[in-house]
């Protein structure tokens, strides 16, 4: 896929503060490309800085192969989506969604026929009179929609569209902006803090700590195949755990854990005998057994602690040197504390993380 | 209960004390006497038609319209420019500038007066409508700022960035965004300015001629000469006024409230 938009070694000091440090990142026409991280991490300043609302202290932002980083906001053509929609609270609802149109000094028949389709995408014909104050929050964040895509921007930027929105709302607008990206083929960059938001909407998610990209990839790659520490922690639920590598066999390494048990896990950087590294197990990828089985990972442990939360059972694990946790299906039986079981894994649900 | 009424006949008490003035001097404006005093012989209009026909008062009703409009203007121009400006978050000393902008409002009157008849003298604006313009002015401008910071401070910062996005200039932005958002603030400096401007007495002593003598300087004036009853129809002409201004402003901010 051809490249549209490039950061080309992208840093920014706010003061002595370095909040992004020399990044690199490219996107996709029509991708929806998520940036993801905690709050401090620099993805909300990159979105700033796409949108011309902040300049980079150094670096280049190339869109469609031009450096943009001189063309003011209002001639990027990007259409942007805040947390707290910035709906123009002395228009009606019509009038904003027009707005951009007449900027661009569209004859009135265009704009009304466009408004009209605009408000039908989001299902707020009927709306259209009313002011943004007497919208439901649901009903505001999808005019704003509406009106950041009215005018076929380029690109859409979206700034956490969705933190103020309930859960179910939320996964509804999720579900149907993902919708819209397809059915549109829009290039969309997603600023979010949560992570299976992140999963659930992305092509690519790029992950973000203090600046940097700890990892950049599809929502498999960054779940199931996380490079770093912090990735395999920001994303979902994961058992960390300590040990020695003791050979290296392809793509698959034995590591001697602290317990003393052998363990062979998948490996996706380079890692050498004898480095200490961690193990990230998913716990929804261990099983239980009370028997040892043949599975090639299998630790001895005894249950601490088993919850029943309706979807899954959660249960705590206690081995010879680490707690464990692990997510069961529904239909698994039940563990009362004090079970000796085994923890089984296999070799490709397990990875290696370079501390 | 003894602490509500205690609380109630306290408010009644501070409000009387706060519009005894008025009381007092309303109902001689409809007096039949010749002079400014109780009792009201008989009632009558008559020191309204003096007012309105006399060639001393009406020219001062025209006089303070004429200044007051002008004030006004230029006030509320400056003013919404100083808020403005002083958004912008890398101006140094922004606090000391806005103060700055505040001091005619704790500055002695008669100091500012003085100051602004050698100023104005020097640029041959002394007697002249243009110079008791800009000393109305200088004093009406720190009332556009208040209120017009105010609005400002309201409109979030957001909005005016999504309509930069959305494709519009820096004058676009201004014109169909943040001057919007921003008029009940700009309405009610200008009122305020007009109502400093009509008040304003000292100044209008200092650098006014005898062309421009204003409604509340003619009050001034004939109070000393001769205490006719004109000075309570003009007292009640101003009172009238005021209250029609800001039963404007009230009306005109619940309506844009309504409209939100």
């Amino acid at each position: 896929m051809a490249e549209f938009i490039r950061f080309d070694r992208i840093t920014k000091f706010y003061g002595p503060l370095c909040v992004v440090e020399n990044l690199d990142l490219g996107i996709a026409k029509g991708e929806f490309v998520s940036l993801l991280g905690p709050s401090g991490s620099g993805k909300t300043t990159l979105l700033m800085m796409l949108a011309g609302f902040e300049q980079p202290t150094s670096g280049n932002i190339l869109l469609d192969g031009t450096a943009i980083n001189a063309v003011p906001t209002h001639k990027r053509d990007m259409g942007v989506v805040f947390q707290s929609y910035a709906l123009f609270p002395h228009m009606s609802v019509g009038e904003n969604v027009a707005f951009p149109l007449q900027m661009r000094g569209l004859g009135k028949a265009e704009i009304a026929e466009r408004v009209a389709r605009a408000l039908d995408m989001v299902q707020l014909s009927a709306l259209a009179e009313r002011r943004p104050s007497q919208l439901s929050g649901g009903q505001q964040q999808r005019v704003a929609l509406s009106r950041a895509l009215v005018f076929e921007p380029r690109v859409v930027l979206m700034d956490e569209p969705l933190g103020a929105l309930d859960k179910q709302l939320r996964e509804q607008m999720q579900l149907d902006i993902r919708d819209l990206h397809r059915r549109l083929g829009l290039t969309i960059v997603f600023v979010t803090h949560d992570q299976s938001e992140a999963l659930t909407m992305s092509d690519r998610v790029a992950v973000f700590n203090k600046g940097k990209i700890e990892q950049i990839g599809t929502p498999r790659q960054v779940y199931d195949e996380p490079a770093t520490r912090f990735v395999a922690e920001f994303i979902g639920e994961t058992n960390l755990v300590e040990g020695v590598v003791e050979a290296v066999e392809g793509a698959e390494a034995n590591v001697r854990l602290t317990s003393g048990a052998q363990i062979v896990s998948a490996v996706s950087g380079t890692v050498a005998p004898g480095q200490t590294v961690y193990l990230s197990i998913r716990p929804e990828r261990v099983d239980l057994t009370e028997i040892r089985g043949d599975a090639r990972n299998c630790l001895e442990t005894e249950v601490t602690d088993s919850v029943y939360q309706g979807d899954h059972l959660r249960v705590q694990l206690q081995n010879a040197a680490h707690p464990l946790i692990a997510k069961l299906g529904r239909r698994s039986r039940e563990f009362p504390p004090g079970t000796k079981v085994y923890a089984a894994f296999s070799a490709g649900d397990c990875r290696v993380i370079v501390p | 209960m003894p602490m509500k009424l205690t609380k109630f006949t306290f408010a009644s008490l501070t409000i009387l004390f706060l519009v005894a003035p008025l009381i007092a001097i309303l109902p001689l404006a409809f007096t039949s006497s010749v002079i400014l005093t109780y009792p009201i012989p008989s009632w009558s209009l008559r020191w309204f038609e003096e007012l309105f026909f006399a060639d001393a008062w009406r020219r001062a009703i025209v006089n303070s319209l004429i200044i007051g409009t002008g004030t006004t203007l230029l006030a509320t121009v400056l003013g919404t420019a100083a808020s403005l400006g002083l958004r912008n978050r890398l101006i140094f000393f922004r606090g000391t500038i806005r103060t700055l902008f505040l001091l005619p409002m704790v500055v002695p009157a008669v100091v500012l007066g003085v100051g602004m008849q050698v100023l104005l003298a020097g640029f041959g604006l002394t007697n002249s409508y243009a110079g008791v313009i800009i000393a109305h002015t200088v004093v009406a401008v720190p009332f556009v700022v208040v209120s017009v910071t105010g609005a400002l401070a309201g409109i979030d910062e957001r909005v005016e960035l999504a309509a930069q996005s959305l494709g519009a200039s820096p004058t676009a932005v201004f014109r169909r965004v943040t001057l919007p958002l921003a008029m009940p603030g700009v309405a009610s400096g200008a009122v305020l300015a007009f109502a400093t401007s009509l008040d304003e007495v000292v100044l209008t002593l200092f650098v006014a001629g005898p062309n421009q003598r204003t409604l509340a300087r003619q009050m001034f004036s004939s109070i000393r000469e001769n205490i006719s009853p004109a000075i309570a129809a003009a007292a009640f002409l101003f009172i009238a006024a005021t209250i029609i201004i800001g039963l404007v402003v009230v009306l005109s901010r619940s309506m844009l409230a309504k409209r939100r």
